[in-house]
């Protein structure tokens, strides 16, 4: 049971910014979600917060308590890790109480944490085994076991399920979600799959380059992204985005391919030059609307993504029901509602004033 | 997928076989001949079975020299001197790649590029200055003269580092948030884990210590510290009639520990060659 907070933390590595000075607050036994591309930092984060890597400024605080140059052990945080990290030459029993072993935990109690956080994770036929002997799936039960027997204030994960299959990563989201939410340990937990990040999390950090682009509930991240690379980076397939300008009252876009588009408000821009996202499924066959080429049908069963491009090349993802359109040109025009603005300069969200 | 023997295989392994146990079959039929057969030159590749008492008399067996002990003690001592060599090569090698491998201190490249460079000096290079410094310390004669310019030496370290380096940092590092420090991991985790390159090693090192003969010939003139190479040599350099026999069996005893420490070590290493494979 605890709460992280994180001050201004920053980490170079030779010279080069890795992360630029993250804020960030952790509730008592929430759930938060690191999303980002390869290479932001993700994993960097996690690894100052466990302590296998120190900060170049910044504090991180556990409980009230400064822990920011604290040795990883006595931090009382407890990691997963993506290739499960067991040791290879101890039995599942052995793995899991070896932290408590450590720790000089008396005989009975290792035994009855050991035997319970088997209990819980259904492993307790397997504790007699090595880790060779075990499934993907079992090996990262036991990780997951490895961890909970501690009972850390903490749970940090780092990308736990990317190398298992696609069933059983969605099994054991599941059961890693229940059994947070039945321990009720603060966790992060960093990942770059989408689903696993928007089912997962009570909230997500969508991190980019060093810096945490937004930080919010997952549906608001949908819903309302940020900024330009959040909308990009949330949502499969990307959102579309087409340039233009805002005119009249700023209730209106004259878009790069043409159309003019209402705009679900009013908005003002400094410059005037506004981007214009609209998610795939959002956009609507409209007999009036401006011409798509298609160059590509990817059929998914009940429906399909159709791609192509608008009269200025702009890149544009569809999403229809059915398995292919109906004709080989279509028109489309872009819903009001469903339309997010964005300051083509600075790429955050506009707002619509009142 | 099953596919039928390759005979040509087989009868070229065989034959490879015949030439490596052709001088050992040699050796061990001769043991059982008359020392003038052989000195005559016609010996026998039919060993004589009545004749294995020869290998319980070598045992006892002074060499033919006024003053030799016998091949027994010669025997213990290459095996206490074999040992030494593969168990303090391995503990030192074993810290130094540990330390170069797992921490950053400063000069830890120039350290390991010291190690290195010591590659290129080994005993018979030293063999004058080292000489010298075992005698101004009065080790000349001595069981510590006799092993230890042989155990400083940087092939283990090298190849332990080679394997340690191989360990996945996620190991390391969960390790680390379980609490175990340094020493503890070395013990709990890297020894175990490296178990059977551990093994492997100690093979090596100890058909190298056992095999040693230059260094001994010199540092070891007092009977009390020979060498069954040693012995054996001295056996064939005596003035009279040469007990080939008695050579024969001796060197048949000689090469038994080597061999079993082969044999032994080997299903060891083995087994654990496989369960490292994941
Ligand atoms: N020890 C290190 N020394 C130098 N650079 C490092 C070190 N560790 C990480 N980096 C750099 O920091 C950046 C962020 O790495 P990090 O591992 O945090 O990325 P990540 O977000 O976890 O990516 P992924 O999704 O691929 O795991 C990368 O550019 C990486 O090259
Ligand atoms: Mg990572």
């Amino acid at each position: 049971m605890a709460v992280l907070e994180l001050h201004g933390l920053r980490k170079e590595f030779a010279g080069q910014t890795i992360l630029h000075g993250l804020d960030l607050r952790l509730d008592d036994g929430e759930m938060l979600v690191i999303v980002g591309a390869s290479g932001c930092g993700k994993s960097t984060l996690l690894r100052l917060i466990a302590g296998l890597e120190l900060p170049s400024g910044g504090q991180i605080m556990l409980d009230g308590a400064q822990i920011t140059e604290r040795d990883p052990a006595a931090r009382d945080i407890a990691m997963v890790f993506q290739n499960y990290a067991l040791y290879p030459h101890m039995s599942v029993f052995q793995n899991m109480a070896y932290g408590l072993k450590l720790r000089h935990q008396s005989k009975e109690e290792i035994n009855r944490r050991v035997t319970e956080a088997a209990e819980l994770l259904g492993i307790t036929p397997l504790l007699a085994r090595k880790p060779r002997e075990l499934s993907g799936g079992q090996r990262q039960r036991v990780a997951m076991g490895r961890a909970i027997v501690r009972e850390p204030k903490l749970f940090l994960f780092d990308e736990p399920l990317s190398n298992l299959d696609a069933r059983l990563r969605v099994q054991m989201r599941g059961e890693i979600r229940r059994l947070q939410q039945r321990l009720g340990i603060t966790s992060l937990y960093v990942t770059h799959d989408q689903v696993e990040a928007m089912t997962m999390a009570d909230r997500l950090i969508v991190m980019h380059q060093g810096v945490a682009a937004q930080i919010a509930t997952p549906m608001e991240v949908f819903a309302r992204p940020a900024n330009i690379y959040v909308a990009g980076f949330i949502g499969a397939p990307s959102m579309n985005f087409c340039t233009g300008r805002l005119v009249g009252a700023g209730d209106e876009a004259a878009l790069g391919f043409g159309a003019q588009v209402r705009l679900p408000g009013r908005f003002i821009s400094a410059s005037g030059n506004v981007t214009i996202g609209v998610r795939p499924e959002h956009l609507m066959l409209d007999p009036a609307g401006s011409p798509m080429t298609i160059d590509l049908i990817e059929p998914l069963g009940s429906e399909c993504l159709v791609h192509g491009k608008l009269a200025d090349d702009t890149a544009i993802t569809m999403r229809l029901p059915g398995d292919r359109p109906a004709h080989d040109h279509l028109t489309i025009s872009l819903p009001p509602s469903h339309l997010h603005v964005f300051d083509t300069e600075s790429g955050v969200r506009l707002e619509a004033i009142s | 997928m099953r596919r039928r023997p390759d005979y040509l295989a087989h009868v070229i392994l065989l034959f490879g076989v015949l030439i490596f146990i052709f001088p050992i079959w040699l050796m061990f039929a001769g043991a059982t001949q008359d020392a003038g057969a052989i000195n005559r030159g016609d010996i026998s590749l039919l060993p004589r079975l009545s004749h294995l008492g020869v290998f319980m008399r070598a045992l006892t067996y002074n060499g033919g020299v006024k003053g030799g002990v016998p091949v027994w003690h010669m025997l213990l001592i290459s095996l206490a001197m074999a040992l030494a060599i593969a168990a303090g090569k391995i503990v030192i090698s074993l810290l130094s790649a540990f330390a170069v491998s797992f921490f950053r201190f400063p000069f830890r490249q120039v350290a390991f590029w010291i190690i290195f460079i010591t590659l290129m000096l080994p005993v018979e290079v030293r063999i004058i200055p080292t000489y010298s410094v075992m005698a101004s310390l009065h080790l000349v004669n001595s069981f510590t003269g006799l092993t230890m310019p042989l155990i400083a030496s940087a092939t283990a370290t090298l190849l332990f580092r080679q394997v340690f380096v191989a360990v996945p940092d996620e190991l390391v590092e969960a390790a680390k948030m379980d609490g175990a420090g340094p020493m503890r991991f070395l013990v709990d985790i890297l020894i175990p884990v490296t178990s059977a390159n551990l093994a492997a090693l100690f093979v090596i090192l100890f058909v190298y210590g056992w095999n040693q003969y230059l260094w001994p010939l010199l540092v070891a003139t007092d009977p009390r510290y020979q060498t069954v190479i040693l012995g054996i040599v001295q056996m064939i350099g005596v003035d009279q009639l040469i007990q080939w026999n008695m050579v024969m069996a001796t060197t048949c005893l000689a090469i038994l520990p080597p061999v079993l420490v082969v044999v032994l070590m080997q299903r060891w290493f083995v087994k654990g060659l496989a369960e490292t494979d994941k």
